[in-house]
């Protein structure tokens, strides 16, 4: 099969849209001739000119509320933000504005923009430049939210976002843009479904963006002490595929949730909560979870990687769904 | 100019040690020992030293990501700092901050800083703070010409005439904002025009120049702590390495940076004037040199041999911890 990696299945994906809707513009800091900090839009100020592909000077708020602007007005945006932990100056245009705009006004007009970013560990780059924020924007009704684990999602997720007449905030991960993946657009479930990475009959294994790479790895360790684990890579938070999530949860009735994002009331807490709520008849045992520590990402190496889940972590929490430890 | 011989020595000194201090991360860096993004401060020597031999360690600065500069200037200890960018636990900052967070409150050092633009609004509260302390302190904010574009800097300009804060802000204009030039990103011919819009004095200086920058930075100090408000100064200057270790530089030509070390490198131009004017000699000059390379020799020497943070260390100081 084909291989590709990560940032060059976004790529693909930014330039087939571009090449059938001139509405796209893509904005941001770095992205034109620099190509984006982490080399996603490379080529593109290339192939489709300055008018499509702007640089911005450092003003998060503005490019993002030139983003909402636009988008109200007839153009589809595409703001970047180097990193996600900067969506804190933005937040007024991204939570005020674009999520509210429909509802506010009444259905009357929407707000089809996409702002991409990336977050997570992994490069010791420290407090500023390594958190994953997904909670914030899972907690704001009106943003879509995407988060794909590998290149055929990252793929096929910002393809069909951006055919979405709604606001999209597409994250993807600093530790995923240079690995390859095999690349199969056919076999991808449709927008807002999740997908079942590895299947097993004896608990279930709740993730998205990186944390499924680590859960896959953990899986694979486990079973070879005979526990059969299933992984689901909801790979959208909004739309957030419960039926999905259902059907393997009364399948295995042991979960357990990963995610990179901190643990306090972050995106785990909302997953197991509703995970609960509609199983509650079918639960062995009471949902796990295994999140990222409350604390800001330290710089030193090993202090960064005991911040978040590993795979050994992963593992020492299945065994204890299971009552092996 | 009204430097004694003793703070001729220390200007160039502290020069000197950041020059020596970046060059050695640099190579440091491409041992790959050192973690996460370091950006250095080579070229840019004169600002941060011609504003803070003005101050003491009540005045407060806030830097940027491209911090190791003013950390030094403003008295920041070297072993420190190196045990710090090496992520040790005995660095400035335990070894959780690494080299884009170094901070030293009681030198009146409030942090390098990740967020680009984060600098001024906290300049703006430690010009407050001083304003009580009634003591004359001053607060100066270093931002870059990309950082100069944030609506954070031009907030703060703006409070800062409102309040009549004893605030400088300082425009490091180095021509980039990583490869974005700031003659396209600046919207006017210099970042010091700003302020006439803000009620406040603008002045462009050449930042290669000690003595020019000192000069002004002394000016606007001195109207600052006398209760006379803020001051927005642009030095221009350039940087000698990439954005960050390992950027490749494609945006420039290569031989701009090398004009720039031959013709007006802030310490040749240093040692040329107070050689030649008779103030230092020569011999005084390679003796700094020669103390501060050994200085920073044993700073990496002492990092490299410091121990590193543990699992312990993991939770601690999220929280001041209560009994
Ligand atoms: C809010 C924010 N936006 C973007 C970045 C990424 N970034 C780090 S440094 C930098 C360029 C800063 O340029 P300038 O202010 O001129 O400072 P210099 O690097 O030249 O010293 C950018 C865009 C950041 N760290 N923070
Ligand atoms: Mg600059």
């Amino acid at each position: 099969m084909k291989e590709m990696t990560y940032r060059d299945a976004l790529r693909l994906g930014l330039q087939e849209s571009m090449q059938s809707d001139p509405t796209i513009v893509i904005l941001g800091e770095e992205v034109g001739r620099y190509g984006g900090a982490y080399g996603v839009t490379k080529g593109l100020l290339h192939e489709f000119g300055e008018d499509w592909v702007r640089d911005t000077p450092i003003s998060e708020e503005i490019l993002v509320g030139a983003a909402v602007g636009a988008a109200m007005t007839g153009l589809r945006p595409v703001a970047e933000l180097m990193y996600v932990d900067f969506i804190t100056l933005a937040m007024d245009q991204l939570v005020n504005q674009a999520a509210k705009i429909r509802y506010m006004f009444g259905g009357q007009i929407s707000v089809p923009m996409m702002l991409r970013s990336q977050g997570g560990t992994g490069r010791s780059a420290a407090a500023q430049h390594s958190q994953s924020l997904e909670a914030w924007v899972m907690h704001t009704p009106g943003l879509h939210l995407a988060m794909p684990a590998d290149a055929t999602d990252a793929y096929v997720l910002i393809k069909h976002a951006l055919t979405l007449a709604d606001p999209v905030i597409f994250l993807e991960h600093k530790g995923l843009y240079a690995q390859s993946f095999p690349f199969n657009p056919e076999s991808a479930p449709p927008w807002g479904r999740a997908k079942i990475s590895r299947s097993g009959n004896d608990c279930s294994i709740i993730c998205y963006s990186r944390m499924v790479q680590r859960s896959l790895e953990a899986a694979a360790q486990l079973a070879e002490l005979g526990v059969r684990v299933e992984v689901v890579d909801l790979r959208t938070l909004h739309p957030l595929d419960m039926e999905t999530v259902t059907k393997s949860v009364r399948k295995t009735g042991r979960v357990l949730v990963v995610t990179e994002d901190c643990l306090t009331a972050g995106v785990s807490a909302e997953l197991s909560a509703r995970i609960t709520e509609e199983n509650f008849e079918y639960l062995e045992e009471p949902v796990l979870r295994m999140a990222g520590e409350d604390i800001p990402i330290p710089v030193a190496p090993a202090l960064e990687a005991a911040s978040v889940p590993t795979n050994e972590s992963i593992k020492q929490s299945i065994l204890k769904l299971m009552r092996k430890k | 100019m009204n430097l004694n011989e003793a703070q001729l020595l220390q200007a160039y000194r502290k020069m000197r040690q950041i020059r020596a201090f970046e060059d050695r991360v640099h190579d440091e860096f491409a041992t790959g020992e050192i973690p996460g993004f370091v950006h250095l401060y080579a070229g840019e020597e004169a600002s941060a030293v011609g504003f803070c031999m003005h101050l003491n360690d009540e005045d407060r600065i806030a830097s940027t990501h491209r911090g190791h500069g003013h950390c030094i200037a403003k008295g920041v200890e070297i072993k420190g700092m190196m045990s710090e960018i090496y992520g040790r636990r005995n660095g400035t900052c335990a070894g959780k901050g690494g080299s884009m967070h170094i901070a030293d409150l009681e030198k009146g050092m409030m942090g390098a800083n990740g967020i680009v633009g984060a600098g001024p609004p906290l300049i703006c509260g430690a010009g407050l703070a001083a304003k009580f302390r009634k003591n004359g302190g001053v607060a100066i904010a270093f931002v870059g010409d990309g950082g100069s574009n944030q609506g954070t800097t031009l907030e703060s300009l703006n409070l800062a005439t409102v309040w009549n804060l004893p605030c400088i802000f300082v425009a490091e204009n180095n021509g980039y904002a990583e490869s974005t030039g700031s003659k396209w990103s600046v919207s006017c011919e210099n970042i010091a025009d700003r302020a006439a819009a803000f009620g406040m004095p603008g002045v462009v200086v050449d930042g290669h120049d000690f003595f020019a920058v000192y000069e002004v930075a002394g000016e606007a100090i001195k109207r600052a702590r006398e209760g006379g408000g803020p001051t927005l100064i642009e030095c221009k200057l350039n940087r000698y390495y990439g954005h960050f270790e390992g950027d490749a530089q494609t945006y420039r030509g290569v031989d701009e940076v090398k004009k720039v070390k031959e013709s007006k490198d802030c310490l040749m131009l240093f040692s040329k004037r107070v050689t030649e004017q008779g103030l230092l000699t020569q011999a005084q000059l390679d003796a700094i040199d020669k103390e501060v390379a050994a200085e920073i020799e044993a700073s990496v020497a002492h990092a490299k041999s410091s121990a590193k943070p543990t699992s312990a260390d993991l939770m601690t100081d999220v929280y001041v911890s209560y009994p």
